[in-house]
């Protein structure tokens, strides 16, 4: 993968991250939080969840490494999995929708981005993303997540994280470059006995529940649920939808009783 | 390390980092590699994905393990049981390299009658003396030996060896009973699957497993590397395994080739170039001994007699010795004074790191510098370590931070448990802040010998400045102190050349110690553009001979060169000897000259040229043919043949038998750790290591033998997430909350036992001590059934202590001081211990102030 | 691909496209327009190359250096967090000094405590010097004081403190981390 890319006519930019090729080192998250300016969070204590002691994504940990000691079965030996979580930068994302203040946007590469100047800390998108993403930062007030380092993109340079990534785990291109890699990635780890393979956030993974794919996909050596990502995530939005046309429809029968009234009462005064 | 340098010739690595790539299979063994070196893993990563395996052999399952295709659990401390298998099992099923063991290294010399083997003496060497627990090594000399220029055995802890005899009787069907083959046949036989499992708790499927992906992938048309570290060097048989790695990879033929060798990873950024260039007291630079008071060193033709050999590389010993004196007494130094020899003090013994701590615990060492270094969290028996720093008179610590060694009489353990107060301890402190790598101007000499400048970014903070600020102020306030003094030792330091031009804010050029590093004529100041310049009648001045080269102009720094080209990278940086990449390089071709295969060529000999050409320097004299055969009487590499590609070594073969080098045998022989719960399966009248050097003291016990009461193994390391002891990383908020809190992992059978939970709170004991600590119940350690006794094993982080943010109980403390009878290393990796639930509540440290920090800015 | 009018609808769901903000049209990489200078990575022996970026002598970022070979712009955490070990919260500028039998630090100025250094190494090395051992062999030397540390600073470091200490004091206890 090249480390640099033409952005006058950028495309869909997106992440590839390889579960299988993850050493765990956490380089993405500290390189994540050098670029990004944001403070240590973690808590002062060991977590004692193997070697995962930053927990989670949040609003100033904005690249996660997951870490599962997956137990010996009959059908697979003791394993190890890593894998480096982050904004999916949704084809559809929940959180864009749910903005009321437009803070939120899709770039020109496709990514979506809280403008921070805009953001007034509503927190509306929070519920509003399937994996649990944008959080509220107590300290400033407003809502954060990964930005796909747009401001390194408008300048030509690769995000933080799969600049530093050393084992080539994280990769950043044009989504429809990366996901071609993911694919026969998952296929080559399938020949290899991995048959659990999958490439997560693959555009089989939307149109049902609307997402239609992601920008960032991870290929697993696993099922999703095991790296903390929902197996079939959907938009809230898609289940508030129809709630929200029961709504507008019963509101229209109020306005059409209301208006029948009103003309009764109008023949009435006649 | 002399466990590559007294077999091969030099300590370093024989490889590099980015030609692991190119290896067809990577055995990571004493290493964990991908925790601690991750970006040097990823060529290990990219050699999997080509097609490549990686095994790894480790006590626990790690991050390394995680991306493996082979993880074998092993006992801490019996590697090499396992390599002696391999060796026995490659010899024995014939899956070496018969042209390379033929040509190559000592295989055919005969061993002389008076040698007896281990098998001979349950478990010791001939020439073993009892009372001062040393080998008198005579016995073990090569048949017909007319000498190589030593007497006795070589300063052994020097990195680099001049071992090696000319002139010995040989045997080239490889099948007399004396010849080193037979004998290293015979040593190893004993090294079977079937001991593998007793001693190490490695399966023989899995034994067989680990033999095929290695001996399948030796082959000339594929080779494999061994990565190691310190999980082979901290042990008091350390020097020994790595001579039995050398000894396996020379009988498969991998040393010298591509995507072959042995790749040595080292832990700081210049731990390399601070032994080449040595901070080491039985070193000068370039691997020249100390002179000692004890060996035949009293003047400097006694010296030269003592180290320079007839044959091989050190026959230019007496050019590269006068040069630096030269570079160091300048003019003062004359071929009437013995070019200021008399001048340089003599050692007399031991004063590694470990022999300090009890120098300074007996009041001998009464000042100390400490420079980066950080002994109360990163000495062996720290505890006494601490001890040691509060009974100096005085202590100059330079660094970033406040690390314990700076505040050990404020905030150690010792003053919070009340057994020391402040108030009595007299130790006068010095804390400078000191400059970091972007703040100054230097080299730094990396795990693959390769050396890079860096450029100073940004001034240092505040009152901060660099190490050559502090050692050239200090040295000009002494000379003022001694001006008018004529006492001896006024005399030595009126001597010292030392006119090092600074720069407007008082810091020495540094370009110009390096400069003085290369070496010059001193009568046209014009630097040398190698070490064949280098001569011994004065007329050179160099600082360390095996960097020459690195500035062949007053305006050419190759250090700071950054156009990498071809599979070697030549043109990014410069590697010394000469810029070569892999070591021995001329073992890549057949000893015809021809390449090994296609596939594996490297350098090979032009026949049209009539030299030595491919994509990496020679490692070898560039025009020497491969069917050259030395004249009577030749001297230095003129008396190597022309397939003989260990240059420094006397004959130019590498040394399978090593007959003078070293203190604890010829051939590898497997000890039990110095603390090992389990009795020698192979030796049962030899526990351990018999020349292994105990440091005796009150302050620091030993386990008695097999002690029921420290049943379980205890090993150390590193997380990707901290730094040796602490002192860079610690202090890193970005770092810190990534790993915040000291721990030690264990197993669940044992964890149940004795009812500890994940999480929950652990006490572990050695003799020298208890720490109390967090535990992490894991199933990455699992108990390993050893001699039909089940044995488990705790890992121990050692990076945390009581500064910085991320704090913990010090690993350290239970440590013992006790050394590797050549390298004069600890035994960190294999102890023993107990452990029981503890209830504690540590005071946490907070760390509200990065938040600060954060914002502040 | 999709029709053009349906693509802007899926950027800009809404009536109204999400206004980009003047400060978002304006992003850069904060490295625009800074000093790039060579360094190499302070901690492990990979040799990793690093960019260190810096504006009005303040180092802004530290990253990878993509010629590397080694490297190729890839760093690990502790690599990564070069920047916070320049600018942690917890460095010292200043000199801290501790009297004999002190209970707190105290600041003191450089150039006197340089001075004092020199002193006590001038009466420790003057109080233990041996010109000769006991059985009258030459040795030049003090054992009274020792040096650790040298494989975290740089080879040109390691050669001054080598040569002024051992070769020009005779200290022989010089020793550093390379048998930890």
């Amino acid at each position: 993968m090249t480390r640099s890319f033409g952005h006058e006519h950028p495309g869909a930019m997106g992440f590839l991250t390889d579960a299988t090729l993850c050493i765990g080192c956490k380089a993405c998250e500290v390189a994540c939080k050098q670029w990004n300016e944001l403070p240590a969070d973690g808590d002062a204590a060991l977590s004692a969840r193997s070697y995962d002691n930053t927990g989670d994504l949040g609003a100033t940990t904005w690249r996660h490494v997951a870490f599962i000691e997956r137990v010996a079965t009959d059908e697979a030996p003791f394993a190890w999995l890593m894998l480096s979580d982050v904004c999916k930068h949704c084809v559809h994302a929940g959180c864009m929708e749910a903005c009321p203040t437009g803070a939120i946007v899709r770039t020109e590469f496709d990514s979506i981005f809280i403008q921070p100047d805009i953001c007034n800390g509503c927190g509306y998108c929070v519920p509003a993303c399937p994996f649990g993403v944008p959080q509220l930062d107590q300290d400033d007030g407003r809502v954060h997540k990964c930005t796909l380092c747009y401001d390194r993109l408008r300048g030509g340079l690769q995000p933080a994280c799969a600049t530093a990534c050393p084992t080539d785990s994280i990769l950043f291109g044009p989504v429809t470059e990366l996901r071609s890699i993911g694919r026969s990635r998952v296929e080559s780890l399938k020949e290899r006995g991995v048959q659990k393979a999958s490439l997560y956030g693959d555009t089989s993974l939307g149109g049902t529940n609307g997402i239609g794919g992601l920008n960032a996909m991870f290929v697993l050596n696993d099922e999703p649920e095991l790296f903390n990502l929902p197996a079939a995530p959907s938009l809230p939005q898609r289940t508030t939808g129809p709630a929200f046309l029961a709504t507008l429809l019963s509101g229209a029968c109020f306005a059409l009783l209301g208006a029948a009234a009103f003309r009764a009462t109008k023949r009435g005064e006649d | 390390m002399p466990g590559l340098g007294a077999r091969l010739g030099r300590g370093g690595a024989t490889t590099f980092l980015q030609n692991l790539a190119e290896s067809d299979c990577v055995v990571v063994m004493g290493s964990n590699m991908a925790e601690n070196h991750p970006v040097g893993f990823r060529f290990v990563v990219e050699a999997r994905e080509r097609g490549g395996t990686v095994v790894h052999v480790d006590p626990r399952f790690t991050r390394t393990s995680a991306l493996a295709d082979l993880h074998l659990p092993i006992r801490a401390g019996s590697d090499l049981v396992l390599l002696g298998a391999l060796i026995s099992a490659v010899i024995e099923r014939g899956l070496f390299n018969r042209e390379y063991v033929l040509h190559y290294t000592n295989a055919a010399a005969l061993v002389g009658d008076a040698f007896q083997d281990t098998d001979d003496l349950h478990g010791l060497f001939s020439g073993y003396r009892e009372g001062e627990r040393a080998y008198d090594t005579s016995s073990w000399a090569l048949a017909g030996n007319r000498g190589s220029g030593h007497s006795q055995a070589i300063d052994a802890e020097s990195y680099e060896q001049r071992a090696g005899e000319t002139n010995v009787e040989e045997d080239p069907s490889l099948t007399h009973l004396r010849c080193v083959f037979q004998v290293l046949r015979r040593h190893f036989a004993r090294y079977t699957p079937e001991s593998v499992q007793r001693v190490c708790g490695i399966d023989p499927d899995q034994f067989e497993r680990l033999l095929s992906a290695i001996t399948a992938n030796s082959t000339p048309e594929r080779t494999t590397t061994f990565c190691y570290s310190v999980a082979w060097t901290q042990h008091t048989t350390g020097t020994q395994m790595i001579g039995a790695c050398a000894i396996l990879q020379l009988l498969l033929g991998n040393i010298g080739r591509p995507g072959g060798g042995i790749m040595a990873l080292r832990g700081h950024a210049t731990i390399q170039g601070s032994t080449d260039i040595p901070t080491l007291f039985n070193l000068l630079p370039g691997y020249l001994p100390m002179p000692a008071a004890d060996r035949p060193h009293a003047s400097l033709a006694n010296y030269l007699a003592d180290v320079t050999t007839e044959t091989g590389w050190w026959h230019h010993a007496p050019a590269y010795m006068v040069s630096l004196l030269k570079a160091y007494y300048g003019e003062r130094a004359t071929p009437n004074n013995g070019f200021g020899y008399g001048w340089l003090p003599q050692i007399e013994g031991d004063y590694s790191f470990q022999q300090m701590t009890l120098m300074m615990d007996r009041g001998v060492i009464q000042g100390l510098f400490c420079m980066g270094q950080n002994p109360a969290v990163g000495g062996l028996n720290a505890k006494l370590a601490r001890r040691g720093l509060s009974r100096l008179r005085w202590l100059v610590v330079r660094d970033a931070f406040e690390i314990e060694s700076a505040n050990f009489w404020k905030d150690g353990p010792e003053v919070a448990e009340g057994s020391l107060r402040p108030e009595e301890i007299p130790t006068e402190v010095f804390l400078l802040p000191a400059a970091l790598t972007a703040e100054k101007d230097g080299s730094y000499t990396n795990t693959q010998r390769l050396i890079q400048w860096h450029d100073r970014a940004v001034p240092p903070p505040g009152e901060a400045t660099s190490e050559a600020w502090f050692v050239h102020r200090l040295a000009r306030l002494l000379r003022e102190r001694y001006a008018d003094d004529d006492s001896p030792r006024a005399a030595q330091l009126q001597a010292l050349e030392w006119t090092y031009p600074t720069l407007p804010d008082g810091e020495p050029n540094l370009e110009r110690v390096l400069l003085e590093i290369n070496g010059v004529h001193l009568a046209s100041g014009q630097p040398v553009t190698g070490f064949g310049e280098l001569r011994d009648d004065g007329s050179t001045a160099c600082g360390c001979w095996i960097y020459s080269g690195i500035m062949p102009a007053t305006d050419r720094n190759r250090a700071r060169e950054r156009a990498a080209s071809g599979r070697a990278s030549l043109g990014w940086g410069y590697a010394w000897p000469a810029d070569r990449r892999i070591l021995y390089n001329r073992a890549s071709a057949r000893p015809d000259g021809t390449p090994w295969s296609e596939r594996k060529a490297w350098i090979w000999w032009d026949i049209e040229r009539g030299r030595w050409i491919g994509h990496d320097i020679p490692d070898f004299p560039s025009a020497k043919p491969p069917e050259y055969r030395p004249g009577a009487g030749a001297t230095g590499v003129t008396a190597h043949r022309g397939d003989a590609p260990f240059l420094m070594l006397a004959d130019g073969r590498a040394q399978l038998f090593v007959a003078s080098a070293l203190r604890d045998g010829p051939l590898p022989t497997h000890y039990e750790p110095w603390e090992s719960p389990v009795a020698n399966e192979l030796y049962p009248d030899q526990l351990r290591n018999p020349v292994a050097r105990e440091l005796s003291d009150p302050g620091n016990p030993y386990q008695p033998l097999q002690d029921p009461r420290f049943p379980h193994v205890l090993t150390t390391y590193r997380l990707t997430e901290h730094h040796t002891a602490g002192g860079m990383s610690r202090f890193v908020p970005w770092l810190a909350e990534l790993q915040p809190e000291g721990f030690a992992e264990l197993d669940s059978v044992l964890a149940d036992r004795v009812g500890i939970d994940n999480g929950g709170w652990i006490a572990i004991s050695t003799p020298r001590g208890e720490i109390v600590t967090r535990a992490l119940v894991t199933d990455r350690l699992q108990p390993l059934s050893i001699g039909g006794r089940t044995i488990h094993q705790v890992g121990l982080p050692w990076h945390f202590g009581f500064g910085g943010i991320a704090t913990g109980a010090i690993a350290n403390d239970l440590t013992s001081l006790v050394e590797d009878p050549n390298s004069l290393i600890h035994e960190g990796k294999a102890m023993t211990c107990s452990v029981r639930r503890a209830s504690f509540s540590a005071t946490r440290v907070a760390m509200d102030g990065t938040r600060d920090w954060n914002e502040g800015r | 691909m999709q029709p053009r009018v349906l693509r802007l609808f899926r950027r800009h769901v809404g009536f109204n496209p999400n206004p980009i903000s003047a400060r978002s049209r304006a992003i850069v990489p904060r490295t625009t327009g800074a000093d790039v200078t060579v360094s190499v990575c302070p901690y492990c022996a990979v040799g990793c190359s690093q960019l260190v970026y810096t504006k009005q002598g303040r180092v802004i970022d530290v990253e990878g250096n993509p010629a590397s070979p080694i490297n190729a712009g890839t760093l690990c955490p502790k690599g990564a967090a070069t920047r916070g070990l320049l600018q942690s919260p917890l460095r010292i500028a200043e000199l801290l000094y501790r009297r004999p039998f002190g209970t707190a630090w105290e600041h003191k100025p450089l150039a006197w405590a340089m001075d004092r250094i020199a002193d006590l190494v001038k009466e420790t090395r003057d109080n233990t010097w041996q010109e000769r051992d006991e059985q009258g062999r030459r040795v030049n030397r003090t054992l009274g004081i020792g040096h650790l540390g040298g494989a975290t600073l740089d080879n040109e470091e390691n050669y001054l403190i080598k040569k002024l200490f051992t070769a020009g004091l005779g200290i022989v206890a010089v020793e550093n981390q390379a048998r930890i």
